[in-house]
């Protein structure tokens, strides 16, 4: 099934291990009547080929403006961004819309949470899939709707061609978001974001399709940013993961070691408070409080107000530090003994 | 009916139920199909189902929001749906329902605070000082200031709405709630405060909750009894705990199966069954056991015979609908 969506033969040989993407101290910013607040912070990161990398966070924690930064997706007025994103030798944030759109879908692919709004109403399946690849290629007609049916099979289909000429109203929804994989896939991307990708499906179907993600992911080489506020996905799926919290990265590291060990004290509390088998009907661990609002950030560590273990010099600001294998930022992370994850 | 059959432990006996939508000129959908369960007072029963599987359905028709085409619905022995309208509407405050999405619940024209008056209001209680009174204490109760309660919707969280959607639901002071989907718009840690909230109100105020929802960690964590449905059937039935470590339908146990683990890989046990194949339209229910078609386990009288909802031996109060019940089925976890 692999070498049905593949245009070039070399692209499935990535070298393991190779850095592809780096974002070094992004900040993204908004404007209102009171002046500019920054809602990302420094976020620094990177994506290895061949790897799958989770971003792990409460809503308004910032993943999806990560994502969207990466590819450029922001308001034209009234935002900015600052940092550095290197992707194959390029600087992302200094390039110009022109060739940002030579590299999204076509280099970065994207799916997102709701593949309703993402699909064309109007168009069929087959001719959106089509789009995507003569946009990119010089392909004929027929021979892009050739490709098309095949990255529909890819994704475990039945009868692609037949499918190809629906339109979106008449799949289902696990279908529609193989179809958007497909599409996402179909111009063999370096890199995939998916943002929240199975969140509105069921949890047979959303098994169904983290499979084929994963599976799809080692077959083409295709490294995965993976965002998803649900920690079973990550644990199961990705390689390495990252927390965000209030706009900025607080974790990051391989995901056995985080779920075993937790360094940082919210990537704790986001354990301990889902419900588990064990302790069934016992109280369960919150987390107190709310993430802060960009405009009441915090000068010093942003979970402090949150935190148990919160110390009156944490709140001074707080670099993302080395330790080990991993990035946390926190100053206490290598005192605190806390509780990983249990079955 | 006969009212005299009423077992005083039993609030709420489902038995039978059938609700069609459509039909008269469209095609008719069998959303739910032969449901039928009991729940005892002060007791937490789970509904696990996938979207489309008659659990939301199930949800309304027992607070009266839908009546049955067939079947019935007793509240503590009565027939709900045997009342005259204005008895009904007095009846129902003891019978309340929490929806999904705190946002579509509250008016966005109201302040929390009079959003909760507004049941009293409707029910005649009191008058407008104490009714104010009331709503005020029951928002305390589950967390929310009186400042907090002079606030329109859109100026507090999700949490809170949902909080707000509890204490309107409370203020009646119900027997059962029917708690629909309630924590899933919610992140991690404000579900867990949630659920902790759940739990303590149920002791204060003797409540009994019908808890729906397809996410098997939180049901699992909070019912006393879980029931499985799939495609408008009840499929296997039984305490939260044999049920989650022993299913004995392949549905629950593909379920289970799929739900991911949030733990490191050496600590996950289970095997992962991961069903093929989509869920089958509503128009066109398969034939047999509703699940075959997407069935591991399937043979070919699966196809045509439908299994019996029946009690499985040795153990009781297990209800399931399999022809291989009796087969062990792998443990998961």
């Amino acid at each position: 099934m692999s070498d049905t969506l593949a245009l070039s033969p070399a692209a499935a040989a990535a070298t393991p291990g190779e850095i592809l993407l780096a974002a070094r101290n992004l900040s993204v910013g908004f404007k209102d009547e009171d002046g500019w607040t920054d809602v990302l912070k420094d976020v620094s990161f990177t994506v290895r080929r061949n790897e799958i990398v989770g971003i792990v966070g409460e809503s308004g924690c910032g993943k999806s403006l990560t994502a969207l930064s990466i590819l450029n997706l922001l308001p034209l007025r009234g935002c900015r961004r600052t940092g550095e994103i290197r992707f194959e030798g390029m600087n992302l944030a200094a390039l110009g819309e022109a060739e940002m759109r030579k590299v999204r879908g076509r280099r970065i692919g994207m799916i997102f949470q709701e593949p309703m709004s993402a699909l064309d109403p109007v168009f069929t399946v087959g001719d959106q899939i089509v789009e995507t690849l003569r946009t990119h290629f010089p392909l004929t007609q027929a021979q892009a709707w050739e490709r098309a049916v095949a990255a529909l099979d890819s994704v475990g289909i039945a009868s692609p061609a037949s499918v190809a000429t629906m339109y979106p109203m008449s799949l289902s929804g696990g279908m529609r978001q193989r179809v958007m994989i497909a599409m996402a896939l179909v111009c063999e991307p370096q890199l995939l974001i998916a943002d929240e990708p199975t969140t509105a499906l069921d949890v047979t179907i959303q098994a169904q399709i983290m499979d084929l993600l994963v599976d799809l992911g080692r077959r083409t080489g295709t490294a995965i940013l993976f965002i998803t506020h649900n920690l079973g996905l990550v644990a199961e799926s990705c390689t390495r993961m990252l927390t965000m919290y209030a706009g900025q990265v607080v974790e990051d590291g391989p995901v056995e070691s985080i779920l075993a060990r937790p360094l940082h004290p919210y990537t704790a509390g986001l354990l301990r408070s889902l419900p588990n088998q064990q302790a069934r009907k016992s109280r369960l661990a919150s987390i107190p409080g709310r993430v802060p609002s960009p405009k009441e950030m915090p000068v010093g560590c942003r979970f402090a107000p949150r935190c148990t273990y919160a110390e009156p010099p944490c709140h001074e600001p707080q670099a993302l530090e080395a330790v080990g294998e991993r990035h946390v930022r926190c100053r206490r992370s290598t005192e605190l003994h806390l509780a990983g994850a249990v079955a | 009916m006969s009212d005299v059959a009423a077992s005083p432990e039993k609030i709420l006996e489902v038995e039978d139920l059938e609700i069609v939508f459509g039909g008269r000129h469209g095609k008719a959908v069998r959303a739910v199909d032969g449901v039928g369960f009991t729940v005892r007072q002060g007791e937490t029963f789970g509904i696990i189902g996938e979207s489309g599987s008659g659990k939301s359905t199930v949800g309304r028709c027992i607070v009266c929001l839908l009546a049955p085409t067939a079947g019935s619905v007793r509240h503590a022995g009565q027939d709900p749906f045997a009342l005259s309208a204005a008895e009904l509407r007095k009846h129902r405050r003891s019978f309340q329902i929490i929806f999904q999405d705190p946002n579509a619940a509250l008016d966005p024209r109201m302040t929390i605070l009079d959003s909760v008056c507004e049941p009293l209001v409707v029910a005649g209680v009191g008058n407008a000082a104490e009714r104010r009174r009331k709503a005020l204490q029951m928002l305390d109760r589950v967390a929310l200031s009186a400042e907090l309660a002079e606030r329109y919707p859109h100026e507090i969280s999700g949490g809170q709405k949902q909080r707000a959607n509890i204490a309107r639901a409370l203020v009646l002071e119900p027997k059962l709630i029917v708690c629909d989907e309630v924590v899933a718009a919610l992140d991690v840690s404000i579900q867990a405060d949630m659920l902790n909230l759940f739990a303590d109100l149920q002791r204060d105020f003797d409540l009994t909750y019908v808890f729906i929802s397809h996410d098997l960690r939180v049901v699992a964590h909070i019912s006393d009894r879980v029931a499985v449905m799939y495609f408008g059937k009840l499929v296997e039935l039984g305490p939260a705990d044999v049920l989650m470590t022993a299913p004995l339908h392949p549905y629950t146990a593909a379920l289970l199966s799929a739900e991911p683990e949030p733990v490191p890989a050496h600590l996950r046990a289970r095997q992962r069954i991961i069903l093929q194949g989509e869920v089958p339209s509503p128009l066109a229910p398969p034939s047999g056991c509703r699940f075959h078609s997407r069935c591991p386990r399937a043979e070919a009288r699966c196809t045509v015979d439908e299994p019996e909802w029946r009690e499985r031996a040795p153990a009781p109060g297990r209800m399931v609908a399999c022809h291989f019940a009796e087969e062990r089925l792998p443990p998961v976890q």
